[in-house]
């Protein structure tokens, strides 16, 4: 389905952001990547559906080299990639309706898009979409008017609207609350069983990775250093995904080293 | 030891000096500009005389002439909002070139620079004179001479507020596999709406106060008639049409300040 092969990134900056990762995604499952800030997780995300460009590698979904394409070819190849923002990435402006309908721009002409007049089966799509969401009732409202959770759920609809083959998710839930977070996540893992649509999350947060995640992915220093369900989470994985690696290696040579006191996110 | 400091100087005596050679230099050029302009003070000191003179001249203001100004003032508003709708559509591609974040690359963002600078730099008076010379007299050659002064202006402020806004939704609407077009109109012209609405009423009040001068070059307008009844001395005339001016362009303000205050 998904094939990222040998990916890597390095900015302009200098930064090396990614450094070879491979990965395949495939069927209905869900896959977290994690990591800490700065590992790569964005890059890696914006990488596939080249909203950043990567320096080396190749992306290739569905049998569509990604990487290859390029104008109204790549164009139409995002649109099969739906994409959720942490920020949400509406356009405050617009209405709830205009928001969600704005997943079918790469299938309307200029005129149509300016004049929001998009086709029959685009508006029923759009209604039941909102419906699905929770969000019935709310097209009319502008997007500034909404709370954080609803925001995001537009951000989901607007996604879905794509009609894509796979979701790439960025930090869904970055600016929500824990209860709202658990809503988002059930709602996307939901839409990847009904769809039948692999989804990519970005996450920081360990324990909802776990819990809804079939596979799990960890990413340091723009490497892939873990791969695995997420019951082979161990310890030791952990380590080498948030410490680099550095006390797993030494405790391998000084194993009564006392647990470090660090930066070790909560799970 | 923090006791002991006693003394403190805001500038050190370097720049002091700088400060005193400024300050000199200021005084040394206002100077020499009034030495230049070789100023006749018999001339000044009759002023108030002329002035006087000239006001008894004028009042009261001629009431029948009133009915003959209408149609210059009509020719005025329509110059202005000519010429700022001419100067908006050219504005909106130029800003997109002149704004750093959407500008395709450093050629078209210079492309974009120059057009801003250029027609700014250039008084609407002088760009009265090229567009008399290009459309003959009249309100044409009055609304481009308008237009193109604006041309500026409108793109600087709007490309200032494209480089504003929230990149985000940009990114999200380039991930729908939108086109650069779709784009900038689901992400990018909802966010500067208001300022677009807003400028262009600035603008536009801006423009009404430029076309009543743009008639002295033979651009329309109501300075033409003005232009004409000065030739002719008929100051009562005059009165009547300095007056006009005062209305127009108040109300103008007005208009053009609610307008502003509703586009929020």
């Amino acid at each position: 389905m998904l094939h990222v092969t040998e990916l890597s990134k390095t900015y302009p900056t200098g930064d090396e952001a990614l450094k070879e990762v491979s990965m395949e995604v495939d069927g209905d499952e869900t896959l977290a990547i994690i990591g800490p800030s700065g590992a790569g997780k964005s890059t890696l995300i914006a990488c596939i559906n080249r909203l950043v460009e990567p320096t080396s590698g190749t992306v290739v979904l569905d049998g569509t080299e990604i990487t290859a394409l390029s104008g109204s070819r790549l164009r139409a190849a995002r649109r099969e990639m739906g994409m959720i923002f942490q920020e949400y990435g509406l356009v405050d402006r617009l209405t709830v309706m205009e928001n969600v309908l704005s997943g079918r721009l790469g299938y309307v002409s200029n005129w149509q898009a300016f004049r929001r007049n998009f086709p029959a089966d685009d508006v029923r799509m759009a209604y039941e979409t909102l419906d699905r969401v929770g969000l019935g009732g709310f097209e009319d409202q502008r997007a500034d008017e909404l709370s954080g959770g609803q925001r995001q759920r537009v951000g989901i609809a607007r996604a879905i609207l794509q009609q894509p083959k796979i979701l790439l998710v960025d930090e869904p839930t970055s600016s929500l609350d824990p209860e709202t977070s658990r809503t988002v996540m059930e709602l996307l893992t939901e839409i990847a069983s009904e769809e039948g649509i692999p989804v990519l999350i970005n996450i920081h947060e360990i324990g909802l990775a776990v819990e809804y995640a079939d596979r799990i992915v960890g990413l340091a220093d723009g490497r892939l250093v873990f791969e695995g369900s997420p019951a082979e989470l161990d310890e030791g994985s952990m380590d080498l995904i948030y410490r680099d690696g550095e006390a797993a290696e030494e405790s391998e040579s000084t194993p009564d080293r006392p647990e470090a006191v660090g930066d070790v996110p909560s799970t | 030891m923090a006791g002991e400091l006693t003394e403190w100087n805001r500038y050190d005596s370097r720049d002091h000096l700088i400060r005193y050679l400024a300050v000199l230099g200021t005084i040394v050029a206002f100077l020499v500009s009034w030495r230049l302009l070789e100023v006749n003070y018999e001339f000044a000191a009759t002023a108030p005389r002329e002035v006087s003179d000239l006001l008894s001249r004028m009042y009261p203001p001629d009431a029948a002439y009133s009915g003959e100004i209408a149609a210059p003032l009509v020719e005025t508003v329509s110059i202005a909002i000519l010429g700022t709708t001419l100067a908006f559509v050219i504005a909106i591609p130029t800003a997109y070139l002149g704004a750093e974040n959407t500008t395709p690359n450093a050629i078209t963002y210079a492309i974009g620079k120059f057009i801003i600078s250029f027609t700014r730099s250039v008084n609407v008076i002088i760009w009265a004179l090229v567009f008399v010379i290009v459309f003959g007299p009249g309100a044409l050659a009055g609304a481009f001479a308008v237009g193109f002064r604006s041309i500026g202006f409108l793109g600087k402020l709007i490309a200032e507020e494209i480089e504003e806004i929230d990149p985000v939704p940009v990114r999200a609407m380039r991930a729908t596999g939108a086109n650069a077009f779709t784009v900038a109109l689901y992400g990018i012209v909802p966010q500067v709406k208001p300022a677009l609405i807003g400028l262009a009423t600035y603008r536009w009040d801006i423009n009404v106060r430029e076309s009543t001068v743009i008639g002295f070059v033979g651009a329309g307008g109501i300075g033409l008639a003005l232009d004409g009844r000065i030739d002719a001395h008929d100051w009562n005339a005059v009165l009547t049409i300095l007056v006009a001016i005062l209305l127009i362009v108040l109300v103008s303000e007005v208009v053009s300040a609610y307008l502003r205050s509703k586009a929020r």
